[in-house]
């Protein structure tokens, strides 16, 4: 924290007036706030509550990492933005937003995709950060800077109607490595845009993120640390396991392995082109190829593999809904198609379902590249996107 | 006498959609056995290709991580519960 001893003017006492009536935060509390700065990474679904309540609660230094524009699809879930911010980018319009909601607040944004070669420079500045990204390789090495640089890392990640929140990095707990060793195979496990979201649960996640944040800087309460709090939103459960800091973890472990950060691309497995994703492109069609075949009426089965909630929303005239999931029990209702495109939303479910039927023996299917997104962008700009 | 599994949404789909399952077994280790001889498409999501559990899933006999108990050795009694908690990346 600052060595600069702050205090608060008339207004500042105003707006925390709730605040420092509370024994538990009172003006030494709010001062501990105002000298404290916090690094949100990602302005997304759990960055939006963390920033606006961190922002109100007056954390003097806030900063927002995220190289991101807004998205309608965006809008569901992340408050931070509104409709007019549709394009924008998402620092500028978050940065808007908290100015607005409290202008006492200094807000530091890094039109940045965090990277092994700018995350220590960036988090070093910071006394408390905040996970709020969306992907296994930007986790852990959030996760791994944190350990490096010895700051607390509040962590919160969601899916559909489940959250999971927990406080790693500090001195005596466990990191995210001693809970996950390593991370799923690409495309093993869903992602948000994939599965999909509610999009209150960011909201609920988001707000013991901040939580957290705001009992370390003030250093009330128990933290989240050592437990992993897990919240299910379909059944209103709040469930709470035990943590442990693992002795052999590779990072914060008694003799650690990993002491400078990696290449967390190939660690998460994601690297270019390996011999699947080169055999896959050779089975890839385009949806100008598709389109021409349609309008010859050649004999074709367009095979859509994702949910029928997704199939309500927008299709390809003609085709054939079974979703990937679905696709090894219902096999023989593809026998004696000769020809078959296959397609997703964006073209990774179909890439597996494609792999499925020629290992299955249908050696006609293809996968359509770019999905019924590209179909859309490409062929019928009349439907809608989601 | 069976227990109850919890299954974390991400692994529903390979469960007929249930959020708990009753399985028997008196060991962690042979109640998941049960678990994926019954619902064949969770198994590759729980184990790799050598048959050990998988690094990202993390299996929790009540409130306890079995790693730091007896793995999939771990007995199972009456009225505990088993959660299976995948790391999930969304944000």
């Amino acid at each position: 924290m600052n060595e600069t001893k702050p205090e608060l003017n008339n207004d500042e006492v105003a707006r925390y007036s709730r605040h420092l009536i509370m024994p538990e935060v009172g003006m030494d509390g709010q001062l501990k706030l105002k000298s404290a700065s916090v690094l949100c990474i990602g302005a997304g679904g759990l960055g939006s509550p963390v920033a606006m309540y961190l922002a109100a609660a007056g954390v003097g230094r806030i900063g927002i990492v995220d190289f991101d524009v807004v998205d309608y699809s965006n809008l569901q879930r992340q408050v931070i933005h509104g409709t007019p911010d549709v394009g924008r980018p998402k620092i500028d319009s978050a940065r808007d937003r908290l100015n607005a909601i409290n202008p006492e607040v200094t807000v530091e944004t890094h039109d940045v995709a965090l990277s092994s070669e700018n995350a220590l420079e960036l988090l070093a500045n910071y006394d408390v950060i905040v996970d709020g990204t969306d992907n296994f390789p930007t986790r852990y090495l959030v996760n791994d800077a944190c350990v490096i640089l010895g700051k607390p890392n509040v962590y919160g990640s969601i899916f559909r109607f489940e959250g999971q929140a927990s406080v790693f990095a500090t001195k005596d707990g466990p990191c995210y490595r001693c809970l996950y060793p390593e991370p799923p195979p690409p495309g093993l496990v869903p992602s948000c845009a994939e599965g999909g979201v509610l999009g209150i649960l960011p909201g609920v996640v988001g707000t013991i993120q901040a939580t957290e944040a705001v009992k370390l800087i003030i250093g009330v309460g128990e933290p989240l640390v050592n437990r992993f709090m897990i919240y299910d939103a379909l059944r209103m459960k709040f469930r709470e396991l035990k943590l442990r800091k693992d002795p052999e973890c590779p990072v914060c472990g008694e003799n650690p392995t990993v002491t400078e950060l990696i290449d967390y691309e190939q660690f998460c497995g994601i690297t270019g082109t390996g011999t699947d994703d080169v055999l896959l492109e050779a089975l890839d069609t385009t949806v100008k190829d598709l389109k021409t075949r349609i309008d010859r009426k050649d004999e074709v089965l367009v095979l859509d593999v994702r949910e029928p909630q997704e199939f309500q929303i927008c299709r390809i005239p003609g085709s054939t809904l079974i979703p990937l999931n679905d696709l090894p029990q219902r096999l023989a209702e593809l026998e004696g198609y000769k020809d078959m495109v296959v397609h997703c939303k964006s073209g990774v479910r179909s890439a597996k379902a494609v792999k499925l039927l020629h290992e299955a023996g249908f050696s006609s299917a293809k996968n359509l590249r770019g999905g019924i997104l590209a179909w859309i962008n490409e062929i019928d700009p009349s439907l809608p996107k989601y | 006498m069976a227990n109850d599994v919890l299954i974390p949404t991400p692994l529903r789909a390979y469960a007929d959609k249930q959020d708990v399952v009753q399985v028997e077994g008196n060991t962690v280790g042979e109640l998941l056995q049960n678990l994926t001889a019954k619902y064949l498409g969770l198994k590759k999501h729980l184990y790799n290709e050598d048959g050990r559990l998988r690094s990202f899933v993390n299996i929790y006999l009540n409130d306890d991580d079995i790693r730091y108990l007896d793995k999939e050795a771990t007995v199972v009694r009456d009225g505990d519960t088993i959660s299976i908690v995948p790391s999930v990346a969304g944000g």
